[in-house]
């Protein structure tokens, strides 16, 4: 029996809310400096996990696997991939993030951490359960300190913080009963041809369901978990959601619940039923680039900060989407490593917003304005965060879309030319909106209003040093990440082409 | 040390990299630190690159075949990006370039940036920008290539708009970064099918597999992905359609404005072409864009420069011109005339770009020529070194410039017996451009430093940290060219070329023609701008929808702002519009007709006992009558039966 990593990691937050439970709630200090540490913990096994798995065997590791309810072949199963891994080290990368650019929430921070410990801890059982009814219960754990966290921490703009809370939360809810249809017609078709039941996404891997029942589940997983994606038309839950979050839940929503989605294509959907997936490829492929240029040009016309990137991250995830729609190792590989790249730079970006808004009361881009000249440290991590954003090499986000745009390239039978270069150009009205936002926000002259304000330090700094970190050393030494997506997608990739041989002009 | 030095050549970008660091992470508080700093690294840099440049020297076969070492980047079944160092006359010859104008200017820096709020972070910049170019002058891999020439667009950026408090200087930075992601979009997607097509980009791979392209794909198929690529160095080296932002580009410090856009990145476009230049000459369609779009752009922004008045403005435009004739140089299938005019022009074009700064640091920000004159009594090391500068642009003999112009002019003349129907044009727009350039240096030259004092100026000559890489600079525009003079066995021709070497007998028709061409213009800026025989405002009139053209630069910025606000924005408003009200709409929609129905439907509970009563009684009347009437097996189902 080895040391159980992946329930320690998962059981760090949910301990560190017991802990702060029992905290008087008038110590801010102790309760923000126990959620940290916590987060530390989680942070610190998860990066051991990532850099002690065994990339030469591959597979699933650090698996520990009880029988839970045996009449549904329910298992309690843990276990992690290369698939699984990237997204477990986000988790918990942006998680330690959040708690220092939440480290000025004062009102009730007791209950705030508690709620957001619990968060973190339902997001990284997602990744790390490897049983259909496991993964769905973590799902729904996530949903509920979100609603809550959301009313009563968030911000009221354009929309009131109770519009945005409840959108956010419906939207969830609307895609996780397509998700339960979908996954309950593949455990019922499942029993059906195995004789037994399981809920073991592996097992269930090894099912050979009929074309035509492939072709109709599909769609089901696809909505739901494109909602979750912010796929085209059910993206607009995003910007609203992220506009009244409060930073932290912005952080992780952008980060890496919606993340949830894209894994759940990659790992479920397409894992289970390739050749809905071939069938449906084309429509994922024409919404993916309906994501990518018509967030990008509605972000064009934003003038708050957290609508920006709220629409940006919706463009983001057109280039997910098109790399599963690619359905080659090259563009599934590039979306996982978006995946993981758009979080840490979302999460980057919203944290920066966070002290902007702190600091100055408005995220609103014509009142902002000259402020490099007094918060320097601030303008850094806007610049990176928004340089990320546009692909600039040398930081992460610029090999993963590099190789979504290779895969799709490759694949001219399900993804035109033209929707593809439609894709690319993406980057140049990306390119537009960041650096708008940067130039009207941060340079031009001194406004005299800002005077006073004072530059990031102390804790505030932890989310610039560790997400910046981050961010340059996974666009240096790309491999770090391609290595370890690529060992996990590899087997998904060989099932989808057991069953299709995919078309390609080249 | 040669020997070290070729082995570890990354040493060179990784130096300038690590100033970076140290400034940025540690040495910021203290300028003179931060300064003193990267000036060590690029200096020991220089050496480094001086080794190399010997080392290549010494070991002609490098000629053939270039000394390449790599490691894996990132990779997957299907894709593999490796990352490496390419050495052979051409990157030496950059890398001596790139060195020795980063070196001149850092120490130029000390003076110029001298008591900026922003000092250090102002080297932390050159020193990024210095590791970035030279990373990408050594790349062996064109995706490499890519990574650091966006990291030099980055620096770039970040300089031009080092002044942020300025309105200009942010827009311009914006616009640069914009105006070149446009054509680093063309490159992408040429990148992209590149490596669809070969299997590699790795250079040394493509340039075998270049030879049976064929084997992989039709020519048409490559003319257009060439074509494609080219919009990266259109955008990067300022070519129409894509220049407008390197003239803005000047609000950066006019130290900037000499490394990054004159002598160094604006050329990386050149250099990109040129280090694929074999991919180009299998497919002639390419060629010819490649030749005309230089041609054209020689010639249009010479026209442009005639008419501006500002003096950093006025040289920016002769760069866009000058790198016209690198890429029409390219286009003629000839890598020495284009590398050979490249490094001339990164000596004078510096030295003139740094002359200028040291006129606006002695008339404190005056940047109009017209507000000058008479700078030569004050200030003659800057005046003469600039002199120098443009007599070499000018093409007067033997000054650098004339030998690469010369070259350029030869190369297109020899196409053009290929192919007539354009080269011909493209040789004579080549020779008018000529004339135009020694006519519009030499206006400046006179109006500015020469003509009459104007008594409201001070002006006071350098310090010694910025004469010394005027004085150096200089020297090099004079002699910088010789290496490749016509009469060596051996000349730069030998050493950087790509395919057989031919020695070209030197052409003195030509010779003698672009030195009267060259005479002839500086004459008429004397008679207009000096001696006042003919009056420059008669002309301007004379000529008046031309010069309006010229003056308003075609109004290409204003049709690009136009369709930036109007097309992109209007857009992007259209489709919010459509976000708001039709796509969450719908949403809200579903929403209230949930809320809707759930106000008419809770009217059915009423929490009064006897209507549930009532309603229980009729259902159970209703099963009834459908258990005796209907059909009993069907219903049986609802009452928990089996099959």
């Amino acid at each position: 029996m080895h040391f159980p990593l992946l329930t320690a990691t998962l059981l760090a937050p949910v301990i560190g809310a017991l802990v702060i439970a029992f905290i008087p709630k008038e110590e801010h200090k102790a309760i923000k400096s126990v959620a940290a540490f916590a987060m530390f913990v989680a942070l610190f096994l998860s990066v051991f996990a990532f850099f002690s798995y065994d990339l030469a065997k591959g597979g699933f590791q650090f698996v520990e696997k009880y029988n839970w309810v045996p009449d549904l072949g329910v298992q309690f199963y843990l276990g992690v991939d290369g698939l699984s891994l990237p997204m477990l080290l986000l988790t918990n990368l942006l998680g330690f993030a959040a708690i220092f650019a939440s480290w000025n929430v004062n009102n009730r921070p007791k209950e705030f951490f508690v709620l957001f410990l619990l968060l973190i801890a339902g997001v990284m059982g997602t990744f790390i359960a490897q049983d259909l009814f496991i993964f769905l219960l973590f799902y729904e754990v996530v949903v509920i300190p979100i609603y809550i966290m959301v009313v009563i921490w968030g911000s009221s703009k354009r929309v009131t913080k109770e519009y945005a809370g409840m959108k956010l939360t419906i939207y969830l809810l609307i895609g996780s009963a397509f998700l339960l249809f979908g996954l309950i017609s593949i455990f019922v078709k499942s029993s059906d041809l195995l004789g037994h039941p399981t809920m073991n996404i592996e097992a269930l891997g090894k099912v050979a369901f009929p074309k035509d029942f492939q072709i109709t589940i599909f769609p089901f997983l696809l909505f739901g978990f494109g909602s979750l994606l912010s796929m085209w038309p059910f993206h607009s839950w995003s910007p609203d959601g992220y506009a009244g979050a409060p930073t932290a839940v912005s952080m992780i929503h952008a980060g890496v619940l919606k993340k949830i989605g894209g894994y759940g294509l990659i790992r479920i959907a397409l894992y289970l039923l390739p050749e809905g997936a071939k069938y449906w490829a084309p429509v994922i492929a024409i919404l993916a680039t309906v994501n990518v240029a018509y967030a990008a040009f509605i972000a064009l016309a934003q003038k708050d900060l957290k609508y920006v990137v709220g629409y940006s991250s919706v463009s983001h995830m057109g280039y997910v989407l098109l790399g599963i729609a690619s359905l080659n190792i090259i563009g599934i590989n590039g979306a996982v490593a978006n995946m993981f790249a758009h979080g840490v730079m979302a999460a980057l970006f919203f944290s920066m917003i966070g002290f902007v808004y702190e600091k100055t009361h408005t995220r609103y881009i014509p009142d902002l304005g000259g402020l490099a000249h007094q918060t320097p440290k601030l303008a850094i991590g806007l610049v990176m965060a928004g340089m990320a954003s546009l692909g600039l090499p040398g930081l992460i986000s610029f090999v993963p879309e590099f190789t979504v745009f290779v895969g799709i390239w490759k694949n001219e039978a399900m993804i035109p030319k033209f929707l593809a270069v439609i894709a690319i150009a993406g980057v140049i009205i990306t390119a537009l909106y960041v650096l708008r936002a940067l130039a009207y926000s941060l340079f031009g002259p001194r406004r005299e209003e800002y005077d006073h304000l004072k530059d990031i330090k102390g804790a505030e700094l932890v989310p610039l040093v560790v997400l910046g970190f981050v961010l340059i050393a996974g666009g240096v030494l790309p491999f770090l990440i391609m290595d370890m997506v690529n060992s996990g997608v590899a087997p998904i990739l060989a099932k989808l082409g057991a069953t299709t041989a995919i078309g390609g002009k080249f | 040390m040669v020997e070290f030095a070729m082995h570890n050549a990354w040493l060179i970008p990784l130096l300038p990299a690590i100033a970076f660091a140290a400034i940025a992470l540690l040495l910021w508080p203290w300028p003179k630190a931060s300064s003193t700093f990267s000036i060590l690294m690029i200096l020991t840099s220089f050496v480094l690159a001086l080794a190399v440049v010997y080392g290549v020297y010494t070991q002609p076969e490098l000629i053939e075949k270039s000394m390449v070492y790599t490691t894996r980047w990132f990779s997957m079944p299907g894709l593999r990006i490796d990352v490496g160092i390419m050495l052979d006359p051409t990157s030496a010859m950059m890398l001596w370039v790139v060195t020795l104008v980063a070196l001149l200017v850092q120490i130029y820096s000390l003076g110029y940036m001298e008591g900026d709020p922003g000092f250090s972070s102002f080297y932390a910049y050159l020193s990024l920008f210095a590791a970035s170019m030279l990373g990408l002058v050594l790349s062996s891999n064109l995706l490499q290539m890519f990574v650091f020439w966006e990291l030099v667009g980055l620096c770039s950026y970040l300089l031009i708009g080092f002044w942020f408090y300025k309105d200009s200087a942010r827009e311009a930075a914006k616009k640069a970064f914009i105006t070149t992601r446009v054509g680093d979009f063309g490159l992408l997607i040429g990148l992209l099918s590149l490596q669809l097509i070969f299997g590699t980009l790795n250079i040394p791979e493509l340039a075998e597999k270049a030879v049976n392209f064929q084997n992989y794909v039709s020519a048409e198929t490559l003319t257009l992905v060439l074509v494609v690529l080219f919009l990266g160095p259109i955008g990067k080296s300022g070519q129409f359609p894509l220049h407008v932002w390197l003239p803005d580009a000047m609000e950066g410090p006019t130290p900037v404005s000499a490394l990054i856009h004159a002598a160094t990145m604006v050329v990386a476009g050149v250099y990109l072409v040129g280090r694929i230049l074999f991919l180009f000459k299998e497919v002639p369609a390419a060629m010819h864009v490649v030749a005309i779009i230089g041609g054209f752009t020689a010639f249009f922004a010479a026209t442009i420069a005639l008419t501006q008045t500002e003096m950093k403005r006025i040289l920016a435009y002769s760069t866009v011109s000058q790198l016209g004739y690198m890429m029409l140089a390219l286009g003629a299938a000839s890598l020495t005339a284009s590398m050979f005019h490249l490094m001339t022009h990164a000596y004078f074009k510096a030295l003139m770009f740094l002359g200028a700064g040291s006129v606006l640091h002695a008339l404190h920000g005056k940047a109009h020529i017209h507000e000058m004159g008479g700078l030569y009594k004050k200030m003659p090391w800057t005046t003469w070194t600039f002199v120098i500068g443009a007599l070499a642009i000018a093409g007067i003999p033997p000054l650098a410039g004339f030998w690469s112009k010369d070259e350029i002019l030869l190369v297109v003349k020899e196409a053009a017996h290929e192919a007539p129907g354009i080269y011909t044009p493209l040789f004579w727009l080549a020779l008018i451009t000529a004339f135009l350039t020694a006519f519009y240096m030499f206006r400046q030259v006179f109006t500015a430093f020469f003509g009459p004092e104007k008594p409201e100026n001070h002006p006071h000559e350098a310090p010694w940290n910025m004469r010394l890489p005027l004085i150096i600079l200089a020297f090099f525009s004079i002699v910088g060219g010789w290496v490749g003079l016509p009469w060596l066995e051996k000349g730069f021709g030998y050493w950087v070329r790509m395919g057989e070497f031919h020695h070209a007998e030197p052409d003195y028709v030509l010779m003698g023609v672009s030195v009267l061409l060259a005479l002839a213009g500086i004459y008429l800026a004397y008679l207009m701008y000096l001696k006042k025989a003919i009056d420059p405002d008669k002309v301007a009139e004379k000529f008046g929808v031309l010069y309006k053209l010229s003056y308003h630069k075609y109004y290409i910025d204003e049709i690009y702002l136009w369709f930036n606000q109007m097309v992109v924005d209007g857009m992007g408003k259209i489709l919010y519009w459509v976000d708001l009200y039709i796509v969450d709409g719908i949403v809200n929609g579903i929403g209230a007709i949930t809320r809707g129905s759930g106000a008419v439907l809770r009217y059915t509970t009423t929490g009064n006992l006897q209507t549930y009563a009532l309603v229980i009684f009729m259902v159970i009347v209703i099963i009834t009558l459908y258990f005796a009437f209907g059909d009993a097996s069907f219903a049986s189902l609802f009452l928990g039966g089996g099959k």
